[in-house]
């Protein structure tokens, strides 16, 4: 007997089959359709799960040992972020808005993510994917956290951040990403891959996920930053598992081609909606900008996605139609998104204000077609009355768009000046949309769309005040009552930027941390 | 001696988020308060799934079971992901070095053929049940009520999926890639492993989340775990097969540290109201049986003669815990 012949060392991709292809099994006692009630409902057919190509091979041990590393090192920089006021590090407490939006409107569908992977990690009758969709799961429990562990030293110190998970569910502009997550999870799983796992962690995560990092990392934000740097492997990973579960589908059956398609195109028009609110963040809430919306848009959607696309062809995808919107849109929706919550700032959870001259002046080189044009002579006006002031504040309510949820603010494509409606009819009743995109969408499954929770509506239905208020009541404020029901510190989360709580206390502790007075 | 550095000092406005004040009172907090407490949205949900269209998507009544606060059912180890990757990547350091030093060194070929066989016949083919496992827990992370449970549930699942790597390399270390074959041949066709693969396909058919929990974390766990790497792994160590032993550490350590996990959430649950105490004790009363009946013919082949005393043990010190957790089984 040799003592010393070693086995032959098994090459990566072999061992990662043994460690996870083999572990399931056709089961006898129970048939497969009990065990996976959700594998066909959604008329998707996969013939052979084993034609699976795992996008990445990491085992349990190797995930571990990365990710603590990563661990490690994220929680030792928020502890000295914690510990030495790095949030006097800031360009300017302006910024501290993008932070705000970040945290009530994306942190709380990280969670989201996390859940319905979770969902697709049990649901798919093939391992291969089950393995990737709940490392993505357990990867997403993890972002949502760093994010709150990241962001909570802010909360201590500045307004708007205290009830992120209250807010989520009520607060009117909230309910467009809120929805959007709903929308996805309330699907079968083959949807979601699509919706979540290709639409938005690979089409547009370059236009979500990295214009906030970036953001951070060019305000001086070191909490926020390193959280993006940590999260950036995970990120390319759960590209990857998209990319591969799309094509995966489509190799499967021809007859998948079009319920794909059908999905794409709703999911990037839905993408895109969120997106508005990241666009405004870029243009307008980061006092030192990393590039323009519509310069992004250019890069990440139209040459990145441009390419993705011409690699998904030969399938037979194409390109969602409502996508030729996009390319009159990029020049117009940040301005329109921030002139409507500057409108309505009495009820952001975070502060706004007007551009000032060098920031119009920005405005002008980065939209030469746009800016001075429809938005330079409003917005200047706006702001010498807020001078005089007279800070306008709308205190009537938006019509909201049926399917994306954002108040009716964009305008008719060739018209700028012309705010854009659409209408459908279902069962009596009239729907209304906010473009050809969203009236889309509705129309296909308007039996899912007539049941969204818009907060407008809900507001004059009188379901949005505290328990116990009495809007018969004299000198009852409706406006008020639903602040309060949203659970806003009225006067310190919301309104102008300038003479905020945030913009005294910061001004106070940079000074003194830095003067001797 | 102290040494005294001195830094700006600045009174913030509030120690922690609301939803944590409101249970906590306004005062610093735990990461794993704030990555745990509240965080799964509870009010307000856009559209009815289309995979469950009488529900919402998070939803109470997706079990029996029923808590006033389901953040009851806090986690004693206090995992948030930072806690539990790192406490899991020590734990593998340890289980590789082991590992690295076994395939270094030939070790498997000094394991006396007996024992060897043994554990490729009974050690092996449990990657499925763990399979299992991270199915069960997986579901109760998707489908369960309140981060405070199913948070750890998919921690739990990913930690299956680790054991069920484990002891596809323990097979790999003994024999190579012919011992998984072989082992997946006996889960699917071999007499002795029926009536576990009968079990665990009934489980994953569940629909009570809670149910699952009781079944797998507890009873299926509950029982299999002290069998396997506590007295079966005496065995290998006191006979020569100490190998064994260094590849099967880790089960060892985590099943200790999860039971007192799975044990609070059923003290807690049962202690909540006499009907879910009902519950939980008749899910005991049901699945205990069964597990041992699926257990029976893989205790045969482990230990023989002893096979009845052994489970007979196992079941008392089972039966123990139980009533430790406050059932009446």
């Amino acid at each position: 007997m040799d003592m010393n012949v070693k086995k032959k060392k098994l090459g990566l991709k072999e061992k990662y089959a043994h460690m996870t292809r083999g572990l399931d099994w056709q089961t006898s006692y129970q048939p497969m359709e009990k065990v996976f009630p959700q594998a066909t409902f959604e008329g998707i057919k996969i013939h052979d799960w084993d034609k699976w190509e795992d996008p990445f091979r990491l085992t349990m041990d190797a995930y571990w040992k990365y990710q603590a590393e990563k661990e490690r090192k994220l929680y030792a920089v928020l502890d000295a972020f914690a510990q030495n006021n790095g949030h006097l590090g800031i360009t300017d407490a302006r910024y501290l808005n993008a932070v705000k939006l970040f945290l009530t409107g994306i942190s709380p569908l990280e969670y989201v993510a996390h859940r319905g992977f979770a969902a697709a990690g049990r649901n798919f009758p093939g391992v291969g994917p089950r393995v990737a969709c709940l490392m993505q799961s357990v990867d997403e429990i993890r972002h949502s956290q760093t994010q709150i562990h990241a962001i909570s030293n802010y909360n201590k110190h500045y307004d708007g951040f205290h009830d992120f998970k209250h807010m989520l569910e009520r607060v009117w502009y909230l309910s467009v990403p809120k929805s959007f997550f709903d929308d996805a999870f309330s699907a079968g799983p083959f949807e979601w891959m699509i919706a979540i796992g290709f639409s938005f962690e690979y089409v547009l995560t370059n236009l979500l996920f990295v214009p906030f990092m970036s953001g951070a990392a060019y305000n001086g934000d070191m909490a926020t930053v390193t959280f993006g740097f940590s999260a950036q492997s995970d990120e390319a990973r759960h590209m990857t598992l998209g990319l591969e579960c799309i094509k995966f589908m489509l190799e499967q059956d021809p007859d998948n081609l079009p319920i794909v398609q059908k999905w794409i195109d709703k999911w990037a028009w839905r993408g895109i909606r969120v997106l508005s609110l990241v666009g405004m963040m870029m243009d307008y809430m980061l006092p030192k900008r990393v590039m323009s919306w519509k310069e992004a848009w250019e890069i990440y959607f139209e040459q990145n996605g441009g390419a993705l696309f011409a690699d998904l062809a030969r399938y037979g995808i194409k390109v969602p139609e409502c996508l030729t919107q996009c390319t009159e849109d990029k020049e117009h929706i940040s301005h329109q998104a921030w002139a409507t919550f500057y409108q309505y700032g009495g009820a952001a959870a975070f502060h706004t204000w007007m551009p000032n001259d060098e920031e119009m002046d920005w405005l002008s080189a980065k939209y030469p077609n746009t800016f001075d044009k429809y938005y330079r002579a409003r917005f200047t006006y706006w702001r010498d009355e807020a001078e005089k002031g007279n800070r306008f504040y709308s205190n009537t309510l938006p019509m909201l768009c049926q399917v994306c949820q954002i108040p009716m603010l964009f305008t008719e494509p060739g018209d700028p000046t012309k705010i854009c409606y659409r209408e459908s009819e279902y069962e009596g009743e009239k729907y209304h949309t906010c473009s050809d995109g969203c009236k889309h969408i509705f129309d296909d499954e308007p039996e899912k769309y007539v049941q969204s929770w818009l907060p407008v509506h809900q507001i004059y239905q009188g379901n949005c005040f505290p328990d116990g208020t009495d809007p018969t009541a004299e000198g009852f404020d409706p406006l008020a009552a639903v602040l309060d029901w949203y659970h806003f510190n009225n006067g310190h989360d919301n309104l102008d930027f300038e003479g905020s709580r945030d913009q005294a206390n910061f001004a106070a502790w940079r000074g003194m941390a830095t003067k001797n007075t | 001696m102290e040494i005294d550095l001195r830094t700006v000092a600045i009174k913030p406005l509030r120690h922690t988020f609301d939803h944590i004040a409101r249970r906590f009172g306004d005062k610093p907090a735990s990461r794993y308060q704030e990555g745990t407490y509240d965080i799964q949205q509870t009010d307000i949900f856009h559209y009815r799934p289309m995979w469950e269209p009488e529900l919402q998507l998070f939803d109470k009544r997706r079990t029996k079971v029923q808590m006033k606060d389901w953040y009851a059912l806090k986690d004693p180890r206090q995992f948030y992901y930072g806690a539990w990757t790192i406490a899991r990547s020590r734990q593998q350091d340890a289980a590789e070095s082991s590992f690295d030093m076994i395939e270094e060194r030939g070790l498997a070929d000094i394991v006396p053929e007996e024992i060897k066989q043994t554990a490729l016949a009974v050690l092996v083919p449990l990657r499925h049940v763990e399979w299992g496992g991270n199915m069960g827990n997986s579901y109760i992370s998707a489908y369960g009520y309140g981060t405070a449970i199913t948070q750890p549930c998919l921690y739990h699942a990913m930690d299956h999926l680790a054991v069920a790597q484990y002891l596809t390399r323990i097979g790999l270390v003994l024999e190579g890639p012919e011992a998984l074959d072989t082992a997946k041949d006996a889960w699917m066709e071999a007499a002795m492993w029926q009536p576990m693969r009968q079990h665990v396909e009934n489980v994953l058919v569940v629909q009570d989340w809670f149910e699952i929990f009781v079944a797998q974390n507890l009873v299926l766990e509950g029982l299999t775990y002290p069998l396997i790497y506590d007295y079966l792994d005496g065995d290998f160590s006191a006979n020569g097969g100490t190998v064994i032993s260094m590849m099967t550490r880790f089960m060892g350590e985590w099943s200790t540290e999860t039971a007192k996990w799975v044990d609070a959430q059923i003290k807690v649950a049962a202690a909540e109201s006499a009907e879910n105490k009902t519950l939980i004790n008749d899910w005991v009363k049901q699945y205990r049986p069964l597990v041992l009946a699926a257990l029976a013919p893989i205790a045969q082949r482990a230990f023989g003669e002893q096979a009845e005393t052994v489970l007979a043990e196992v079941t008392a010190q089972f039966n123990a815990r139980c009533t430790k957790a406050g059932l009446t089984v």
